[in-house]
């Protein structure tokens, strides 16, 4: 009998059965909407150009070797990212108050970050703190969060249905309704899975709340540049809530926006008061690194600190996001089009007025369901498509296709 | 007032603060005797002639790209690893009851299987099972298990000082008195710090107690090859407890073994009775992954998988194994003739008994400060010395620093 006899089988992960089951598939006009992946127009996967170029230039190095990276990481990449997040001119790092930690992935910036705020915010080891998410939101923030101690993991009001954009109204007497000091994770730009972002005005809004009841602000900023296209303008929420003031953790992942997605390249980015307390928080921030993955792989880290410092390869890798941004924009105007000159039932301009990889396409389950058996067009059954998934060449088979299920299935 | 202010600073790691003050020191016969990392004769670090040429075909791979690795890590580098491990011709294998999970470095391996053990191991009593570690060992090992959520982390007998051996009976004592079911965290070769590992036949006489006790065995195998210089020797006793019907964990690191430091290079293993158990197992695994990097760095896992799916490669790299084998039995057979030449008091046969890249020397706290303040040696408090440390040029000073120390201080 095995010790392992009543450990249970656990549910796969959703999005990746989703992409097993399209590999699956034979069909030959199969789409694959579903996993956050960005794909050219031929439906392939894309190396960055300047990503290949690093590369090339680091294993030619004979300077590097493969000795242990700090705990916090490569120096260099942490510097570079969170100037990219916050700024070059940034009055909050020029003060040294801005610190970072290298991660895995934007999960595991978010992971030690949460970590970090169980053992030490809001009294120590404060399990109970509530932990506030979008309601939708990325299908792992509860986990990791439950993973990192805390019980309380709530919605806050985002989605509207009816509207198809920001409950605005939901949203704000969420942050005036709970209780202090609460944390919310809030996604910096290209919110997943919906693609709807608040407005510069409503983020005053929101950051005005915030700070009179005191809730911690928790950034997740997954598709910096991806998002519009511009460094600056996705990062605009983010460097705002820095100049009001606020202290915060910001969860960068650079899979995206530099398709480095299994090289597992992040960076918490920590705003503090003041160095004294960075200093401590970041002293913390090693111990707990020191038991998860002792210090973080170096490759992707090397790839991305080399472009970001290097003035032609920076140039050469905002021109490569802003390719992948703009297909995806043509894409999401190639689909209102269509939609509206099939005569689809339903209002469309969301598709052009969400933003970044994903668009929460308003379909029902069922309509979900039909897309994905009838049609072999697999997305998430939130009604979430990935842009990145369509192309010149199977966008007219999509559009159809959704024609059929809103006018065939109710 | 900052939301940070009650962040106590966290005191630093002591063998990274030791390499601190090492770098810090400008003596010009300084050594580093502290952390565990190879280096030549020329005190330098080195990448394996086979991994550089590696890197150099993955770089130029063009059928390669950056998405996304499964959960549980590259297919190929995991059941290499685990091969590499169990051996060729392992039935548990043949049996398919073996499974990996590719994760960062050893310490990842140890911390993915603590949060395993915490949460499915042991009935409901799971936060209380005690989890023994080896007095001394790794300075990890209990942060690592504490914050996977284990409260009560226990020493078991193993150095004995007197003698400057293996505490047996004290070992096999602490095996017959723990609670059944507790975890034991043991040293597959090559433990860490004291370079003194059981012999078969005590390795025999501790898996009798251990299966009659129902205790869990979780190997902890850093040093795989780097230890005799041979991979089956150096696995001889995972191999054993195998062969002896055990359900274990193994935690592997190839950041020694293949100079990988910095890529973070890892596998747990897992060994269970039969496969939908390993099944489960590992669904589970793919849950607690999920939430801490979501899935692997694809890097250094891509190398040494390649190296060991490819005989020509794999040829080289034990080639390039043994070449740092070698050396560190070089310099301990050296360091010892040394120390004897000097008539330096006490026996030395110890230096040349342990294997491994550390040896625990015997010096006491007062004659290790002696070592570091006058001498600018620099090793761990312990007295614990990294052999790789030593070299054709520094090992004269040492051996008279050494003979000093213990005829000045007491």
């Amino acid at each position: 009998m095995s010790i392992f006899c009543k450990v249970p089988q656990a549910a796969p992960v959703a999005v990746f059965k989703l992409t097993q089951d399209f590999t699956k598939d034979q069909f030959p006009t199969k789409v694959n909407l579903g996993v956050g992946a960005y794909r050219t127009d031929e439906g392939q996967t894309w190396v960055l150009p300047v990503v290949k170029r690093a590369e090339k230039i680091i294993v030619s190095d004979d300077r590097l070797n493969h000795e242990y990276l700090p705990i916090l990481g490569l120096p260099e990449f942490r510097s570079s990212v969170s100037r990219i997040a916050l700024g070059d001119d940034s009055p909050a790092i020029q003060e040294n108050r801005v610190g970072a930690v290298q991660c895995l992935g934007g999960t595991g910036a978010l992971r030690i970050g949460a970590e970090f705020l169980r053992c030490f915010y809001n009294g120590n080891n404060n399990t109970k703190t509530p932990i506030y998410v979008s309601a939708p939101t990325w299908e792992n923030h509860g986990a990791v969060f439950t993973s990192a101690g805390f019980q309380d993991i709530r919605p806050y009001k985002y989605w509207d249905a009816q509207t198809r954009g920001l409950d605005f109204v939901g949203f704000l007497s969420d942050l005036e309704s709970c209780p202090e000091r609460s944390i919310f994770v809030l996604h910096a730009c290209a919110h997943n899975p919906t693609g709807t972002d608040p407005t510069q005005d409503q983020w005053k809004q929101i950051a005005q709340v915030m700070m009179r009841r005191k809730l911690f602000v928790f950034f997740d900023f997954a598709y910096q540049g991806f998002a519009s296209g511009n460094l600056e303008n996705d990062a605009w929420a983010l460097r705002y809530f820095v100049s009001r003031g606020f202290e915060l953790f910001c969860a960068q992942s650079f899979s995206k926006n530099f398709g480095l997605y299994n090289e597992r390249v992040g960076n918490l980015t920590i705003v503090s008061r003041d160095t004294d307390n960075l200093k401590r928080v970041l002293s913390q921030m090693e111990m707990i690194v020191r038991t998860t993955w002792s210090n973080p792989p170096s490759q992707g880290a090397r790839v991305v600190a080399l472009t970001l410092t290097s003035p032609e390869l920076f140039s050469e890798w905002k021109d490569n996001v802003k390719t992948m941004a703009d297909r995806i924009l043509l894409m999401r105007s190639q689909l209102k089009a269509k939609l509206q000159a099939l005569g689809t039932p339903g209002t469309w301009d969301h598709i052009t007025e969400q933003i970044g990889m994903f668009s929460f396409t308003g379909l029902n389950p069922k309509q979900v369901e039909y897309l994905v058996k009838e049609k072999h067009i697999y997305l998430m059954s939130s009604g979430r498509i990935n842009m990145c998934g369509l192309t010149t060449k199977n966008i007219d088979y999509v559009a159809e296709s959704i024609h059929e299920a809103v006018t065939v299935v109710q | 007032m900052s939301v940070f202010s009650d962040v106590p600073q966290a005191s630093p790691v002591a063998v990274f603060k030791l390499t601190a003050d090492f770098r810090e020191d400008s003596h010009p016969l300084k050594v580093n005797l502290g952390v565990g990392a190879y280096r030549t004769d020329d005190s330098q670090p080195w990448v394996l002639p086979v991994v550089k040429k590696v890197e150099r075909l993955i770089v130029e791979d063009s059928s390669l790209n950056h998405e996304y690795l499964p959960i549980l890590g590259l297919p190929e580098f995991r059941s290499a690893a685990s091969k590499v491990a169990l051996g060729d011709d392992s039935p548990a294998i043949a049996e398919n009851r073996v499974g990996g999970v590719q994760t960062l470095g050893g310490t990842g391996a140890l911390r993915i299987g603590a949060d395993f053990l915490w949460r499915w191991y042991n009935g409901t009593n799971k936060t209380a099972t005690p989890v023994y570690v080896s007095a001394p060992t790794w300075e990890n090992h209990n942060g690592v298990f504490t914050d996977a959520g284990f409260k009560d982390i226990r020493p078991y007998r193993y150095w004995d000082a007197a003698k400057r051996g293996l505490d047996l009976t004290g070992l096999l004592d602490d095996l017959e008195n723990a609670p059944e079911r507790s975890i034991f965290v043991l040293h597959a070769c090559a433990h860490n710090p004291t370079g003194t590992d059981p012999s078969q036949d005590e390795w025999k006489k501790i898996a009798e107690v251990m299966k009659r006790r129902k205790l869990f065995v979780f190997f902890d195998s850093a040093y795989q090859g780097f230890a005799s210089g041979s991979l089956e020797r150096d696995a001889w006793a995972i191999r054993f407890f195998v062969s002896d019907g055990f359900e274990l964990f193994v935690a592997q690191s190839f950041s020694k073994n293949f100079g990988l430091y910095n890529e973070r290079v890892g596998n747990l293993t897992v060994v269970a009775h039969d496969s939908k158990s390993l099944a489960c197992t590992l669904s589970q695994m793919e849950k607690i992954v999920r939430t801490c990097w979501s899935n692997p760095p694809s890097q250094g896992a891509r190398i040494v998988s390649k190296t060991l799916n490819s005989p020509e490669l794999f040829a080289e790299w034990k080639g390039n194994v043994k070449t740092m084998a070698d050396r560190v039995l070089l310099m301990r057979d050296q360091l010892k003739t040394k120390l004897q030449a000097l008539g330096t008091p006490g026996t030395w046969e110890h230096i040349t008994q342990q294997i491994g890249m550390f040896s625990f020397t015997g010096l006491n706290p007062k004659q290790v400060e002696y070592m570091i303040k006058q001498k600018h040696v620099y090793l761990m408090a312990s007295g614990r010395i990294n052999m790789c440390g030593l070299t054709t040029k520094n090992i004269d000073y040492v051996a008279q620093s050494i003979h000093e120390a213990v005829t000045k201080v007491q």
